[in-house]
C-alpha cells in the first residue's frame, strides 16, 4: 500500500488587529518549522484568496488545519470558500479559554504570555497532524 | 456643529507568512499605527477585508488607504482594489530593496538586521505618504484639493537595463493611484 499521502496545508488568520491574530502566526510557524516540518506546509491566506495557482492546489489537494485568531474564523471561511477540507478548525480563543492563566500582549511582539500561548496552540495542532498522520488522512510525504 | 470623524489613512499589510518581506509589511504598518502616526493611522485587517469584512470595506471606500505589499503579486492592493477601492497609494517590499540597494532580508518569524532595516524604511515610507494624503492643517472630512504624492524618479542612471525599466514600471504604477486620489476627493 501506498504511503505517499499529501502534506497537511496550515493556515493561519494572521490579523493585524489584536495579538491572538500574532498568536495565530507564531502557531503556524512552530509547527510548520519547528515541530511538523515533514507533514505541513504554510499556506499564506492573502495569496490564497487571492488565486494564487500553487497554493490553490495545495488546498485542494491537502486536508487543512486553519488557525483563526478571532471569532470572524476568516481563515476557516476563506479556505471552505477556495474549495479546501478543512478537518480542524483551531482557535486561539478556545487555547486562550483553556490556559486562562495567559495573558498575551503585543502584535509585532508577542509577550511571554503570548509565545507561551502559541505554544500551547502549536502542541495541540501536532496532536491533530499525528492523528492524521496514523490514520492515513494526511502528513506525509507530498 | 456636528463633530465630523477624524481623517485616518488605513493600512492594509499583506502580512505574507511565506517570505521576510511578508513580514516586513506588518512591522512596518504596526511601527507607523503604534509609533509613528498613530492619531492619523488605522490598521485594515486583511484577512477579514477579504472574507467580507463589510466596517473595513466601507472604510477604505471612503478613505484614503496605502496597500503594503511584500511581493510583486500583490495580494493587498488587488485585494483592495477587487473588493472595495484602489489605494491612494502602495509599495512593493521588494522593490523597494531592488531600488535602494539593501541588503536581502531573512527570516519570516524572526526578522534579521537587514530586515529590521527595511521595516524602518517601508515605515518612514509610510508615515510620509500619510502625512501627504492627510494633508496636515487642511481639516475637516472635505478632503479639499489634495497635492498628488509625486515618487521619487529612479534618475537617468537607472534606465539602461531591464532591471532599471522594472524600476521606471514601478515608478510609473505608483502614480496611478495618485491620479484615482485626485479624482476621488
Amino acid at each position: 500500500m501506498s504511503s505517499i499521502v499529501k502534506k497537511i496545508a496550515i493556515v493561519p488568520c494572521s490579523g493585524i488587529g489584536k495579538p491572538y491574530g500574532t498568536v495565530s502566526r507564531i502557531a503556524a510557524y512552530q509547527v510548520t518549522e519547528d515541530d511538523r516540518p515533514e507533514q505541513t506546509k504554510l499556506v499564506p491566506l492573502a495569496l490564497l484568496v487571492m488565486g494564487d495557482e500553487e497554493y490553490g492546489r495545495i488546498i485542494a489537494e491537502s486536508p487543512a488545519i486553519t488557525i483563526d485568531g478571532c471569532p470572524q474564523c476568516c481563515a476557516t471561511k476563506m479556505v471552505q470558500q477556495c474549495g479546501g477540507t478543512v478537518i480542524r478548525e483551531c482557535s486561539v480563543l478556545g487555547t486562550a479559554r483553556s490556559h486562562r492563566e495567559l495573558k498575551p500582549q503585543g502584535i509585532a511582539e508577542l509577550n511571554e504570555d503570548g509565545e507561551k500561548l502559541a505554544n500551547a496552540l502549536a502542541q495541540e495542532i501536532d496532536t491533530v497532524i499525528d492523528a492524521c498522520t496514523a490514520s492515513g488522512n494526511g502528513g506525509g510525504h507530498a | 456643529m456636528p463633530e465630523l470623524p477624524r481623517k485616518k489613512v488605513g493600512i492594509i499589510a499583506c502580512s505574507g507568512e511565506e517570505l521576510p518581506e511578508g513580514t516586513i509589511t506588518r512591522l512596518a504598518a504596526l511601527k507607523v499605527l503604534h509609533q509613528m502616526s498613530p492619531e492619523d493611522t488605522v490598521t485594515i485587517c486583511l484577512p477579514l477585508f477579504l472574507a467580507g469584512g463589510e466596517g473595513d470595506r466601507n472604510f477604505a471606500r471612503f478613505y484614503p488607504t496605502i496597500a503594503l505589499d511584500g511581493c510583486e503579486k500583490q495580494c493587498a492592493f488587488r485585494g483592495t482594489k477587487k473588493y472595495s477601492n484602489r489605494p491612494a497609494a502602495a509599495i512593493v517590499v521588494t522593490d523597494l530593496i531592488a531600488q535602494s540597494g539593501l541588503e536581502q532580508p531573512h527570516g519570516c518569524r524572526k526578522l534579521d538586521s537587514a530586515g529590521m532595516m527595511v521595516v524602518e524604511l517601508v515605515a518612514q515610507e509610510v508615515a510620509s505618504m500619510v502625512g501627504e494624503l492627510l494633508k496636515k492643517g487642511g481639516g475637516g472630512i472635505a478632503w479639499g484639493k489634495p497635492r498628488p504624492i509625486i515618487p521619487k524618479w529612479p534618475g537617468r542612471a537607472a534606465i539602461g537595463d531591464i532591471s532599471s525599466w522594472e524600476t521606471v514600471r514601478t515608478w510609473i504604477f505608483q502614480l496611478r493611484p495618485m491620479h484615482r486620489v485626485m479624482q476621488v476627493y
